[in-house]
């Protein structure tokens, strides 16, 4: 095995052990969407307006809700040092790390949002514009939180600096990821959307890795 | 005398605005130990932690074989198994998980009969499937010593390896350590305590003005 696919697996079996911990992203999924047609009332033309970009705040929100361990875990029991003494380049240790993390979160919600979305009564072909720009877009997320965990590795409150730095850098996505949706309701093409949900992804994959090793060097001195 | 392998010279390390050591040169064979020693805040880990290019030294030149580590360091760390003052074992991992995957990240063929040995070397058998979580801290630093001594990587950096242990699990570390240089290894071992290793060299660090 692959040093990298090692520590994939490595990070996906942690979470094995403890499915509490994404259980709770994915209620926190839930039961924060489901609080919109509570605070907003059950008109059904308002809720399937609004739809797309309420569950992709939820999903935005809940994918940074798990940031905060991703680094933080190896740094306060020492394996992160392991990984930073490892043979091999530290930026795939990052990559491998956010993969692990979108396994476990940006996946599920991908799958998880378009029954959320039955519940705002999207029409079926919205669902499947949902999902699709989930499954494109969460990468991003992924990346761009690890690489917020990373800076804010070792800070008091971390958490909230987190968040602070990734969801301003989180807009883009979330614009075309909403519009995606909006877009197919329309009646119109949405390919263009989910292709710069791709780019967006394939530029946080090609420069977050190197910010993501560097900050981690930083924070093993 | 044999040729140095590890040639560190002039090496100067700056923490937080203030010298911690300057000017610091040694060399070591095949076969030596270096034991660290000096106060509390001397500088012992910083030391290691600039040997493993963890932190980057302020001036000084360390060699491998006449070769400029810090060129290659990925080479260079292939070389080094590393023991902190945290033992790196995943709490919800078992033991032998722990030893397991800590090999494959280093990218270490696998090898069940090395991973054996080392379990039965620190005495760690009978609690090779428990969670690391549910050790305690001698048994923890135990797994740890477990993986430095299955690593067979030529340099051993360790920062307090007797923290914890108690006397039976002293002996094993000495004896791994033993068997470690009688093989051709080199270690470099930040103690305040006595190693009780009869041909130790040691490094005395004062605090730096």
């Amino acid at each position: 095995m692959t040093p990298v696919l090692a520590l994939i697996a490595r990070d996906l079996r942690l979470v094995w052990r403890r499915p509490g911990d994404v259980a709770v992203v994915l209620a926190f999924f839930v039961v924060a969407t489901v609080l919109f047609p509570l605070g907003i009332g059950p008109e059904p033309n308002t809720l399937s307006r609004i739809a797309a970009g309420v569950l992709w705040c939820a999903a935005l929100f809940a994918s940074l809700l798990s940031l905060d361990r991703l680094f933080a875990a190896d740094y306060e029991d020492g394996t992160l040092d392991l990984l930073l003494l490892a043979p091999w380049p530290l930026e795939l240790a990052a990559l491998a790390k956010c993969v692990a993390h979108w396994i476990v979160t940006g996946l599920p919600l991908a799958l998880l949002a378009p029954l959320l979305g039955v519940a705002f009564g999207l029409r079926h072909e919205s669902l499947w514009a949902l999902t699709a720009s989930l499954l494109v877009g969460t990468p991003t997320l992924s990346l761009i939180g690890g690489l917020a965990a990373a800076l804010t590795l070792g800070a008091r409150r971390s958490g909230a600096l987190l968040a602070l730095l990734a969801l301003p850098l989180c807009v883009p996505t979330l614009i075309f990821g909403a519009g995606a949706v909006e877009t197919l309701a329309m009646g119109e093409d949405f390919t263009t959307h989910l292709l710069i949900l791709a780019a967006l992804a394939l530029v946080a994959l090609a420069s977050t890795p190197w910010a993501m090793a560097a900050a981690l060097r930083q924070a093993g001195e | 005398m044999p040729p140095a392998l590890l040639d560190v010279a002039d090496l100067a390390c700056r923490r937080g605005g203030r010298k911690v050591f300057d000017r610091l040169s040694f060399s070591l064979a095949e076969g030596e130990l270096l034991a660290l020693v000096g106060r509390n805040g001397s500088g012992k880990t910083t030391l290691l932690r600039a040997l493993a290019l963890l932190v980057r030294p302020e001036a000084g030149t360390m060699r491998w074989q006449g070769n400029d580590v810090q060129a290659e360091p990925e080479t260079w760390r292939s070389r080094l198994a590393w023991l902190g003052h945290l033992d790196g074992l995943k709490g919800d991992l078992s033991v032998r998980e722990n030893l397991l995957v800590a090999e494959r990240l280093r990218g270490a063929p696998e090898a069940d009969d090395r991973l054996d040995g080392a379990l039965v070397a620190f005495d760690l058998t009978a609690l090779a499937a428990r969670p690391a979580r549910t050790l305690s801290a001698g048994q923890r630093r135990r797994a740890a010593l477990a993986r430095v001594a299955m690593s067979q990587a030529p340099v051993w950096l360790l920062d307090e390896p007797l923290n914890a242990l108690d006397a039976p699990a002293q002996h094993a570390f000495r004896t791994a350590l033993a068997n470690h240089l009688a093989a051709g290894g080199l270690a470099i071992v930040a103690t305040h305590a006595n190693l009780g290793m009869p041909a130790a060299r040691s490094l005395e660090l004062g605090i730096a003005a």
